[in-house]
């Protein structure tokens, strides 16, 4: 790691020696073959597992908080899709428990890089390649299936839903990983807001009592993923605090949880003792 | 006097999984946090479709639907379906090897554990609950001590049979190197097909014959039905039998496979 930074600079030398870690660990997943096709298999079945719930909700419904089935499948998929990439890169962050227990975050101390950074490409779950890509396949079927035009207003807002729905979600996990510096065996406290904000955010606002539908537009903005794109998108006219207008807002939305996220992770940084040994 | 001393033995096992959990107060304050977002999340989307589809939904009305879900987080502690590899850890370890030596059968004296367990899971996460979901949306009950006691009881063969699936799950740990794809693929199939997302009466006809040949609606499905007072009187019993059913089924296969896993098992050094 000296030589890099002698040669380019401590800036590019973080970022080559941060390249050089994320490239191990795609290369330590794909040298076990069977184990990683049995992951992707399973992820694809989880992504399947979720379709059939929508399925079976609407096998019995023709409406679910005011959309039909083919808006809800669009829900599903940016939902889904935006989870799915955020998880693949960040979704490790929660396991930081984990490593505080172990020591390893004692070793991501010592080294010369940024603490974040280091958890940031600690792993990458290339698992999660599977359910993006049912969330891909669901995303086309769901736009033919609704027949939407390819205007700038809709394909902005997908393109807009799809990366900034990404980062909001990213920013939901090192949020909560700043918490588990607290929260060390609480972890399961964690899943509230990271998998239980990608649950709500697989549904339709309008399911929610006007407390819970605040709660996921405003304070932890899972709505602003999947469902309030989906609204513009198909020029739906959404509810009570789920007004199609409020989609634009997404970058301000994921600002918000990136803004938190930083402040739980500098308050647990120096919160942090050390787990002794 | 010998089965007598059994049952004490059984009895240490359970207590033992019992405060094993106990310790871990933090966890499970945590737990029941979490499990109450999931109801919330949970109990909106079946009362938003019985809202869509009029005012009942396959003998469910809003307030039945809302109750299914809560009934469902009540028994999310107690009853395994994501699935434990504690057995698979000891089989890869050799440390099963001391399990085998024991006088007691392997599956017994895990279940005794598990048992404890899910005891505790349920007074301490099962019953918050349970009052969280009635103060949140109302939750309906069984009607008379009977419906009761036959709910609980359930709720008990239902942790057995979620216990069993696991165990046989882990002893393909004797054969597999890598058990996370058969684990993985066991707790997706158990949490759709068991009812814990939508009831198991919503599903499409094929997909209700589908769970109904597998073991997963007596996990949730059939608990709650007792429970909340859905199901009563001859409907009920014929429930309990299935789950016995169950039971008896994969202790069958669990002893099986324990048997041939032992005749497999190879530990390495000593």
């Amino acid at each position: 790691m000296a030589d890099l930074r002698t040669e380019a600079g401590p800036r590019a030398g973080a970022w080559a020696a941060y390249r050089s870690i994320l490239r191990s660990r795609v290369r330590a997943q794909a040298g076990y073959r069977v184990s990683f096709a049995t992951d992707i298999a399973a992820t694809v079945l989880t992504g399947l597992a979720e379709l059939t719930e929508v399925y079976v909700i609407f096998h019995n419904t023709p409406r679910l908080g005011g959309l039909n089935f083919d808006a809800a499948l669009l829900v599903f998929a940016l939902a889904n899709l935006t989870f799915a990439a955020a998880d693949l890169f960040l979704g490790h962050c929660d396991r930081l428990p984990t490593y505080v227990r172990e020591g390893r975050i004692d070793v991501f101390y010592l080294r010369p890089l940024s603490l974040l950074g280091q958890l940031m490409t600690s792993e990458v779950s290339l698992r999660r390649l599977g359910r993006i890509t049912v969330a891909v396949v669901v995303l086309a079927i769901a736009l033919v299936r609704n027949e939407v035009a390819p205007t700038p207003v809709t394909m902005g807002m997908l393109a807009l839903a799809i990366v900034a729905g990404t980062v909001l979600l990213g920013g939901l996990f090192v949020a909560v990983a700043g918490l588990q510096f607290w929260l060390v065996d609480g972890r399961e406290f964690a899943n509230a807001f990271t998998y239980g904000g990608a649950y709500a955010a697989q549904q339709s606002s309008l399911v929610f009592p006007d407390p819970v539908r605040i709660f996921f537009t405003f304070v932890v903005p899972a709505a602003f993923t999947a469902y309030l794109p989906t609204l513009v998108i198909l020029g739906l006219p959404g509810g009570d605090f789920a007004d199609p207008a409020l989609a634009w807002w997404l970058p301000v939305a994921a600002a918000w949880v990136w803004l938190v996220a930083l402040v739980t992770w500098r308050f647990g940084v120096r919160h942090y003792q050390g787990a002794g040994g | 006097m010998f089965v007598r001393g059994d049952l004490r033995t059984y009895g240490l096992l359970a207590r033992a999984g019992f405060r094993r959990q106990a310790t871990y107060r933090l966890a499970l304050a945590a737990g029941i946090v979490t499990n109450s977002v999931f109801g919330v999340i949970r109990g909106s989307i079946l009362v938003g479709a019985v809202a869509g589809a009029g005012t009942a939904v396959s003998g469910y009305d809003a307030r039945a639907v809302s109750s299914y879900a809560w009934w469902g987080q009540v028994l999310l502690g107690s009853v395994a379906m994501w699935g434990w590899s504690e057995i698979a850890d000891r089989v890869r370890t050799g440390d099963i090897a001391a399990d085998l030596l024991r006088p007691l059968p392997v599956p017994a004296v895990y279940l005794a554990a598990d048992l404890g367990r899910a005891t505790l899971a349920l007074l301490v996460r099962g019953v918050p609950m349970l009052a969280i979901g009635a103060a949140f949306s109302g939750v309906t009950f069984a009607a008379g001590p009977l419906e009761w006691a036959l709910g609980i009881l359930s709720i008990a063969l239902a942790v057995t049979v979620g216990f069993l699936g696991n165990y046989l799950v882990n002893c393909t740990a004797f054969w597999l190197v890598e058990i996370r794809g058969v684990m993985l693929a066991y707790s997706i199939a158990a949490t759709l097909l068991a009812g814990l997302y939508v009831p198991v009466h919503w599903f499409p006809g094929w997909l209700q014959a589908v769970a109904a040949a597998t073991p997963f609606p007596s996990l949730v499905q059939t608990p709650i039905d007792l429970l909340s007072g859905h199901a009563a009187g001859p409907a009920a019993w014929r429930l309990l039998a299935i789950q016995c059913g169950w039971i008896l089924l994969l202790a069958v296969a669990a002893h099986l496979a324990t048997a041939a896993g032992r005749r497999r098992l190879e530990v390495q050094g000593g």
